[in-house]
């Protein structure tokens, strides 16, 4: 098992090393069969390590392997080690299957791409990154992989670079988690500079022994690791970057962008959950910040005209809702919707992906529609993914996700009234948008006709993303319907179970409630924009939509407030004395130069001129010694 | 029979090399400058003669027949690439061809 599990991140990055080094000299067929391979291979083991895991529990919850040493120094040990608990297993679970059937999708969304090799080698460098992110078994290897992620993010983001837009793109999307990253480099500095060790299980040991309840430097650490899975989570204030992101080709939207990268910052809260539990006012920050994220980017969501911008607005939505389900506690159901986010998020962005591509890279939804005839699979996929996102109640697993996110916000001992209320306008708002996009591109006046059909290796990857967006959901039942705790009984081995105090209102209220809510959106999304078109666009006219269209003008203000002085700074201070000094001696060189070039005139006399002086100083020196 | 110094014949032999030098430099046509040239060996061949008769030594007799060997050569294959560059350019100015320089 042990050496399995090594092989599930190694293999991937064999997959890169054979693409990437003879430099897109494979044949296609080769590069098909290697990239998805690799990862198709990982997911294997991933099940018989899971299996095998699940059928006999290790000793204390965990598999660990240590590689070898990496660092040792100083009182600095990294060991390349990997740690395989529950947490780890969600995680690893949904990268490698997850990735397998987006590869898969990409060998024929990327048929036609000259840059087939340098595709297949990024993401699967991006899959090994990740998997040594969630299976690290210290924070310095955990950071290692995390800016490998950050890393092909920005390749693929890039990855069409002839367009400057793209590479704007992406060199956003690396600056902006840049800022999280140092503010959790440094709190890594300040656990290792106060415990002496950057293993994470050491640290979740030491860390309340050495620190009180509601201590400084809890919360400090606290915070500036928040503010890497801020940055890498796309959450307030720095979610500006996502939207931007979706520039990339749609698999990788899929898989770096919905489903594992972006919650990577969900992962790195869950792991170091015992600093958030010393520092409570922090825990209450991340459910702030998710609650205050959900909304703001569901309101983003409602008024963009760019299919994929939609789902990225939704990505950062969702993403609140796991940081909202950890800052109450409810470690278990942020997981639980992360792992069917990455589901139906990502036949989201397949289906939406197939849609731009037989539409001949057609972004807009105003200028779809009625595609529901002519795509039956694609819609009937999206249908479900979408169904999944607004909760529709009963058979979709969003809704059981959700809505164990919705009650644990109001019932858990960090719960609030405000939180809930914010988690279920988030929600009404989630349906709206989401039928919105399914009425507007599949219903409706005929737009743009797709010139083919997506083909077999598309479609199958998106089935199965159906299936599981609809039954991932029977794994965990919420009480009231059948108590099925499969899910959260295994992730209490890795993390602790949620503290339920203000249970005194039945959860059969609450889920009435989100049902309620879901079909209601529903409902007003098919009155606006479908049945009345005229109301939506009553509403698209106004100032508001211009605002929530923007982003809440954050690019704006962030413009403003950061890039302008930096670049005004720039602009005035061209010509201080260094700058000087450094044209000066250019100059100089330049000038040098200028005066012996004047000697290469191309006359051969002059030349041999030039060689007879210099025989005649030569003697002249040699005569006089 | 008068024995001419030996500075002196060194100083004839640097002569006729000067002579060689200043023809090389003030003259344009190429002909006239591998000429120049051929004036330039012969005072270096000069040279070993006479330092061959000084040291009564054979080897600087024998040295300057090799180098009239080698002048030959020498002299072949630059007349075959004067022929060249006159079929090429048209001229045997060497000041013409100038291409091979720096240009701002």
């Amino acid at each position: 098992m042990k050496i399995l599990l090594t092989l599930i991140p190694i293999l991937p990055l064999l997959g890169f090393l054979i693409l990437s080094v003879p430099g897109g000299k494979i044949m296609r067929k080769w590069i098909a069969f290697i990239g998805p391979g690799m990862v198709g291979i990982s997911a294997l083991l991933t099940m018989i390590v899971g299996i095998a895991f699940l059928a006999a529990p290790p000793q204390g919850g965990a598999v660990s392997v240590t590689l070898w040493e990496w660092i040792n120094t100083g009182g600095l040990t990294a060991p390349v080690a990997f740690r395989l608990d529950a947490l780890s297993l969600v995680f690893i679970f949904v990268i490698t299957f997850v990735g397998f059937l987006i590869h898969l999708y990409s060998v024929e969304f990327m048929a036609d791409d000259e840059g087939y090799s340098r595709f297949f080698a990024y993401m699967n460098l991006f899959v090994s990154s990740m998997l040594i992110l969630v299976l690290a078994d210290n924070l310095l290897l955990l950071y290692l992989g995390w800016e490998g992620v950050g890393l092909c993010s920005y390749l693929l983001i890039g990855f069409w670079y002839r367009n400057p837009a793209n590479g704007y793109a992406a060199r956003k999307a690396f600056i902006i988690t840049r800022i999280g990253d140092t503010a959790m480099i440094i709190g890594l500095f300040l656990l290792f500079l106060n415990l002496n060790t950057l293993n994470i299980q050491e640290l979740m040991r030491l860390a309340p022994v050495k620190w009180g309840q509601d201590s400084s430097p809890a919360a400090w650490a606290a915070v500036l690791l928040l503010g890497g899975a801020l940055g890498k989570s796309a959450q307030l204030p720095l979610q500006t970057w996502l939207p931007d992101a979706m520039a990339g080709p749609s698999p990788v939207s899929a898989l770096i962008h919905a489903a594992t990268m972006v919650t990577a910052g969900v992962y790195l809260i869950a792991r170091t959950h015992v600093l958030f539990a010393l520092a409570p006012s922090v825990q209450l920050t991340v459910a702030i910040i998710g609650a205050l994220t959900l909304l703001l980017a569901g309101f983003s969501a409602l008024t963009q005209h760019d299919l994929k911008r939609v789902l990225a607005y939704s990505t950062i939505s969702q993403i609140g809702y796991m940081f909202l389900a950890l800052g109450v506690g409810a470690w278990s159901a942020g997981i639980f919707h992360f792992m069917v986010h990455a589901f139906f998020k990502a036949l989201l962005f397949l289906a939406g992906g197939a849609v731009i591509l037989v539409l001949n890279e057609e972004h807009d939804i105003f200028k779809m529609g009625g595609l529901r005839k002519r795509l039956p699979v694609v819609f009937w996929t999206f249908l479900i993914g979408s169904a999944s996102l607004a909760a529709l109640p009963l058979i979709t697993a969003g809704f059981y996700s959700k809505d164990q996110i919705l009650w644990y916000a109001w019932s858990s001992a960090e719960g609030d009234p405000w939180l809930l209320a914010a988690g279920l306008a988030g929600a009404f708002l989630t349906s709206i948008y989401t039928f919105r996009l399914v009425f507007l591109v599949f219903f409706g006046e005929t737009g743009t006709s797709p010139t083919h059909q997506p083909g077999r290796m598309m479609i199958i990857p998106m089935i199965i993303l159906a299936v599981l967006s609809i039954g991932a959901g029977f794994i965990e039942l919420p009480e009231s319907l059948a108590h099925v705790q499969l899910f959260s009984g295994l992730l209490d081995t890795a993390l602790p179970a949620v503290n339920v105090t203000h249970g005194n209102i039945p959860e059969v209220i609450f889920q009435l409630l989100a049902a309620i809510i879901s079909v209601t959106g529903i409902y007003i999304a098919y009155l606006a924009y479908l049945k009345k078109p005229e109301l939506g666009n009553l509403f698209n006219k106004t100032r508001l939509s211009e605002f929530f269209y923007s982003g809440w003008g954050f690019d704006r203000f962030y413009n403003a407030l950061f890039v302008k002085p930096v670049v005004w700074l720039a602009e005035i201070d061209k010509t201080d004395f260094i700058d000087v000094f450094n044209t000066a001696v250019a100059r100089l060189t330049l000038l040098f130069t200028r005066l012996l070039s004047l000697t290469q005139n191309g006359k051969l006399r002059w030349y041999i001129m030039g060689s007879a002086i210099g025989i005649v100083f030569i003697l002249t020196i040699l005569m006089n010694l | 029979m008068i024995t001419v110094p030996v500075e002196i014949q060194i100083l004839f032999a640097g002569l006729l090399f000067l002579m060689g030098l200043i023809g090389l430099l003030v003259r344009r046509n190429v002909i006239f400058m591998l000429m120049s040239i051929e004036v330039m060996f012969n005072s270096a061949g000069m040279v070993f003669v006479i330092a061959g008769a000084h040291w009564a030594q054979a080897e600087g007799q024998v040295m300057f027949i090799f180098m009239l060997a080698v002048t030959a050569t020498e002299v072949s294959v630059a007349l075959a690439i004067i022929l060249q560059m006159f079929h090429h350019f048209k001229t045997l100015d060497v000041d013409e061809l100038n291409k091979l320089k720096e240009t701002d």
